[in-house]
């Protein structure tokens, strides 16, 4: 059983994924943090999960939140603004 | 309380926004803070930034910061722009304008917003230098963002 999710990235994850975003298939009850950690293994993400910063659905959520079809997941490198 | 949130694709217009402050009777203080492109970090030259943007987030997490600030300092008004996309040097990056009865609160409350912004918003820094390298800079980062 599987979902599909919109996954969006930034920053040096979008350099190493060589996209800004894409549809992703991942195990019905997939968490945010095992989504990264597969998609860090597919793209050779420079950081680890404990470096980012987890998004659904635009509001910060916590790594283990379980993800649903249809969700937008977004990863958040350290932030750089000023 | 005035709350006024954005990031702009646009130059900021310093000058402008200054004159379209809110009148507000019972503040006798105006801070503001403007940062802007320096041509040099960490020893390297710089050409110039582009800023990335998660815009649906960062504006969110501006208007939480800038909340807190106004109610932590209370703060009459709090307004808080930053750039997204390519900079120059010289052009101003982030804008935070604070009102508020006396000047003490107005400091305080304008340094906290420009702190937060900096650990906690959706924002990213690019670096080009004259030596033809380029990288995202990462001085910044918190899980836990300080809230004192």
């Amino acid at each position: 059983m599987h979902s599909t999710i919109a996954v969006r990235y930034f920053a040096v994850l979008r350099d190493a994924s060589g996209k800004s975003s894409e549809q992703v298939q991942v195990e019905a009850g997939a968490s945010a943090g095992q989504v990264y950690s597969m998609l860090a293994e597919r793209y050779g993400f420079p950081l680890g999960l404990s470096e980012v910063r987890v998004a659904v659905n635009d509001e910060f959520a916590r790594p283990d939140q379980l993800l649903k079809a249809g969700d937008t997941l977004a990863f958040i490198p350290p932030v750089s603004g000023g | 309380m005035l709350i006024d949130v954005a990031i702009h694709d646009q130059p900021l217009q310093a000058a402008e926004l200054r004159r379209d402050l809110p009148a507000v009777a019972d503040c006798g203080g105006y801070v503001a803070f403007e940062g802007h492109i320096r041509n040099i970090n960490h020893g390297k030259g710089v050409l110039r930034l582009e800023y990335e943007t998660y815009d649906e987030l960062a504006v969110k997490e501006l208007r939480r910061v800038a909340t807190e600030a106004a109610e932590r300092f209370g703060l009459a008004f709090v307004r808080a722009y930053h750039r997204k996309g390519r900079l120059e040097i010289g052009e101003p990056a982030v804008l935070v304008q604070v009102l508020s009865r006396h000047r003490g609160e107005a400091f305080d409350g304008c340094r906290y917003v420009i702190d937060q912004l900096k650990a906690r918003v959706p924002i990213w820094k690019k670096e080009f230098y004259d030596d033809g390298t380029s990288s995202w800079t990462q001085c910044h980062h918190d899980h836990h963002p300080h809230k004192a």
